[in-house]
């Protein structure tokens, strides 16, 4: 397998809006036939990639997603037990290894990401439970001797009219002769009786006894452990070390020159840090020892003064803006931020003469067995990795370079055993791989009644895709620019008859990555905060201004109105208490905040969040509510308290002391409201982020009559 | 040779004794359910609890609970039957799940000292513990759902 799966068509729809409807005829029948060999037995039953029947009643779903807190083991295995007719009591789950038949069915590889999982997989696994249970039905009409239209299944079992009755285990060894149907018919919505409904995680049993394995937890026999002294620059190498401290202490093993450093190798992680901390290396610092993040934004501010490449244009935007009645420009700023999982990067491997084994909390299977295989110098078949529980990813373990695995099988060739590599909280929050810092440039103006006649958005930041593997499959280089860099303004719904949006792509040695929401995360604070200023300009009610914008987009209108609804938009609050509105729509979904805050002493205070969300037709209503809050919460810390900034090429924060993250006390009561309705189904792990920052800052201005435009929100820094 | 109790059972490890108990219980017993976060007191994934406090394992050396007893999350019930376990399942509290060993461990020792809390309590016992998925409303509620159910002497 070299690079197909860049090239494959199916990757290119990552920049359409992907629909369930691209995704019938995905189901592959007989597909786990490789995989599963090893399972197979005559008391269990294995229709396709997805499901196993035990002769048992246990129904194992295997997931091609990753579970890092967004529900997909829970959620997947309803899709295909609704249309399996199971029993939900018996339904289980199992990650599945790395494989082809396992890849994305709109990417193209096997990945979780983009919020896509429940959308891409929507027909896939109801498609893959209607073929078992149509096995399942012919094998009850081979026993019966009856006509298959005659006979039905309930919850785990198949009747006939006389009621007689043979459950999915009792058939699961007939079941596995019959022929795989060629094609399947999907229930009738109105018919779901999983789909919909708020069924209890199937994680949750292991997540609160101590069970669940995650990358860091995997132990194997004779496994040793390694810390990585990195670079403290970006670019910077090692020019020499001096391990003579570090050598003789107790438990270390080895002391190896890796690309990314010098590795450690111990027989406890405690052991590998001490002497890690003892290693004296001598850096050759490179390029970046002088790089400042404040000289950087300011470089970008004069980078915005120039026309970028034109991303969107709509009317003559300038001419519209010289002939405004009122006008206004504003620039906003945001920093680098560092995914700060609370599983720091960890990633374990067994490297044989004709094999290779890796552990780890990924989100990149496909691209992680490319990436390892070379460095291992075998065939990629010849890697297997085993995808543990991720103690967060929100992009970071979906590495274009798969930095952490890639170092790990370094190691492994040192090690000459099976080693895990462990990064520690500073390893991890310095080792790169940020979202990129940004700065809009906004300038707009309204005509004498009020109406926004012109918009014009320039961006200046780092492309993520610039550089992977990835930026071909985007267009990036017919397009000019980086779409992930402008999504969420490129589209910006707002009727504005001259609107531009023009792209600035800074070069800066900062490696970044998607982190949830990507592109969003800035264009979201950006538009929604400039939209709030021109309302401001229009003398006009934020909530109605964007009302009367959005007239065309029902789904952007329906989230909003349902916010301000449940926030009681208008109505009176407590003294120094205010709110402020935003709506942003990203992977396929549609989110609106309304933000409750109070200001004192500087000290912005965040009481309430309310938020509504449309992702179309929904699965598990407990996981989208957990969801839509999890993303106001991991927005609003990094709102109200982060930023990563270098000195000297220095990031200076290290640490949750310096790196604070919202906490108990800090977290304000959120309620989320869903929008019934059954268009088609959309992401939920990253909707939820744009909108707060912009709620939150909109609602500061609306208390104390000072905008914000840098994140994160400083009162001494508001405008 | 250090010795010292972990869920009621007697072990002696051969350690440096400046070894932080968070890496004696996951790499030399083997009890995994207690999670590294940061290393130094800042998150709480690391809590367990010595003579029943809550105690940042990350920052405690190994010597400073010797002849003590020590409960980590694979104590805290041996069949999921803790009135914290039972609501936290029923509140699907995880989301990754990593940082609530810690948290649950938090919440017990908050129980057993507060038996009703009210939510300043719970600001103030749980405010140690990070969690990046946002599961804290969730928390909230579950530690009001497990006094409930033991005031209700529902704590079987």
């Amino acid at each position: 397998m070299s690079t197909p799966l860049l090239e494959r068509r199916e990757f290119l729809k990552f920049s359409l809006a992907a629909s369930g409807g691209l995704l019938v005829g995905l189901y592959i029948p007989n597909g786990a036939k490789d995989a599963f060999a090893q399972e197979a037995s005559t008391t269990s039953f294995m229709p396709n990639a997805f499901v196993r029947i035990g002769s048992d009643e246990r129904i194992t779903v295997i997931v091609n997603h990753s579970e890092m807190g967004q529900g997909v083991y829970t959620s997947l295995p309803m899709l295909l037990a609704e249309e399996l007719d199971a029993d939900w009591k018996n339904v289980g789950f199992e990650p599945a290894p790395v494989d082809p038949k396992y890849n994305h069915p709109i990417f193209g590889m096997q990945m979780t990401g983009g919020s896509s999982s429940v959308y891409s997989g929507f027909e896939q696994f109801r498609n893959a439970g209607a073929a078992a249970r149509a096995m399942l039905i012919a094998a009850a009409a081979q026993k019966w001797n009856a006509d298959p239209a005659t006979v039905r299944t309930d919850s785990g079992a198949v009747l006939d009219g006389a009621n007689r009755k043979l459950t999915y285990g009792q058939l699961a060894e007939l079941a596995a002769k019959m022929k795989p149907p060629e094609k399947v018919a999907l229930k009738d919505p109105k018919t779901f009786k999983i789909i919909g409904k708020a069924k209890s995680r199937l994680d949750t049993p292991e997540k609160v006894n101590g069970k669940a394995i995650f990358g860091l937890d995997v132990r194997q026999p004779g496994m040793l452990t390694a810390v990585v002294a990195r670079p403290p620059i970006f670019g910077a190498k090692v020019r020499n070390f001096d391990d003579s401290r570090a050598r003789g202490m107790s438990g270390v093993r080895k002391i190896v020159a890796v690309p990314s450093g010098v590795a450690v190798i111990a027989d406890s992680f405690w052991q590998a840090k001490v002497a890690r901390d003892a290693l004296k290396v001598d850096w050759d610092e490179g390029a970046m020892s002088s790089f400042n993040t404040a000289q950087m934004m300011q470089q970008f501010r004069e980078q915005a003064k120039s026309p970028g490449k034109s991303v969107r244009k709509d009317g003559d935007p300038e001419a519209a803006l010289a002939s405004a009645a009122k006008k206004i420009e504003a620039v906003y700023e945001v920093p680098y931020l560092p995914h700060a999982m609370m599983e720091p990067l960890n990633c374990a491997v067994d490297l044989r003469a004709d094999s290779c084994e890796i552990w780890t909390g990924t989100q990149f299977q496909t691209v992680d067995r490319m990436n390892a295989a070379k460095v291992a110098g075998l065939p990629p078949e010849k890697v297997q990795i085993q995808t543990t529980y991720l103690g967060g990813g929100f992009g970071r373990r979906a590495n274009p370079q798969s930095d952490f695995v890639v170092e790990a099988v370094h190691v492994a060739k040192a090690a000459g055993a099976p080693v895990k590599v462990v990064w520690t909280r500073e390893d991890d929050m310095e080792g790169g791989w940020y979202r990129p810092a940004f700065l809009h440039a906004i300038v707009g103006g309204v005509d004498a009644s009020g109406k926004a006649v012109s918009w014009r958005s320039r961006l200046v930041g780092q492309s993520i895709m610039a550089g992977t593997m990835f930026a071909e499959a985007m267009g990036m280089t017919k397009k000019g620019y980086d779409p992930a860099s402008v999504e969420g303004v490129d589209d910006l719904p707002y009727e504005i008859p001259n609107l531009g949006v023009e792209s600035h792509q800074a070069e800066v040695q900062v490696p970044v990555q998607w982190w949830r929401s990507v592109g969003h995360s800035h264009t979201g604070f950006a538009t929604e905060c400039f939209i709030d200023e021109l309302a401001t300009l229009a003398g006009k009610d934020p909530y109605q201004f964007r009302r009367d914008l959005l007239q065309k987009h029902p789904r952007h209108l329906g989230v909003l109105d349902l916010a301000a609804q449940k926030a009681g938009w208008g109505k009176p609050l407590p003294k120094g208490r205010a709110r402020g509105i935003a709506v942003h729509a990203s992977f396929e979904s549609y989110s609106a905040q309304v933000a409750e805050v109070s200001v004192a002493e500087g000290n912005v205070r965040v009481h309430r969040l309310v938020c509504a969300i449309d992702c179309g037709r929904y699965v598990n209503p407990g996981i989208i509510a957990a969801q839509t809050e999890g993303g106001a919460i991991y927005a609003a810390s990094a709102a109200l308290f982060q930023e990563l900034t270098f000195d000297g090429g220095r990031l200076q924060q290290t640490n949750f002391h310096t790196f604070p993250v919202m906490r108990m006390n800090e977290c304000p009561e959120i309620e989320t409201h869903i929008v019934e309705n059954n268009e088609k189904s959309g992401g939920i792990g990253e909707p939820g982020v744009p909108c707060t920052a912009p709620a939150i800052a909109n609602a500061v201005f609306a208390a104390t009559r000072k905008r914000i435009r840098k994140l994160p929100i400083r009162m001494t820094e508001a405008v | 040779m250090i010795s010292f109790t972990v869920n009621d059972r007697r072990v002696d490890v051969d350690v440096d004794p400046s070894t932080p108990l968070l890496w004696v219980l996951r790499d030399s017993l083997g009890l995994t359910g207690t999670k590294y976060g940061c290393g130094m007191a800042q998150c709480g994934a690391c809590t367990v609890h010595l003579d029943g406090e809550a105690l940042r394992s990350c920052v405690a050396p190994v010597s400073r609970v010797a002849g003590k007893k020590v409960t980590t999350i694979e104590g805290l019930s041996p069949d999921l039957s803790h009135p914290l376990q039972r609501a936290w399942i029923a509140e699907d509290v995880p989301q990754c799940g990593y940082c609530q060993s810690g948290q649950l461990m938090s919440a017990a020792v908050l129980l057993r000292e507060k038996p009703q809390p009210t939510d300043e309590d719970i600001d103030e016992a749980m405010t140690g513990n990070i969690c990046r998925c946002g599961t804290y409303p969730r928390i909230r509620k579950a530690i009001h759902r497990a006094a409930g159910m033991m005031t209700k002497g529902g704590a079987k």
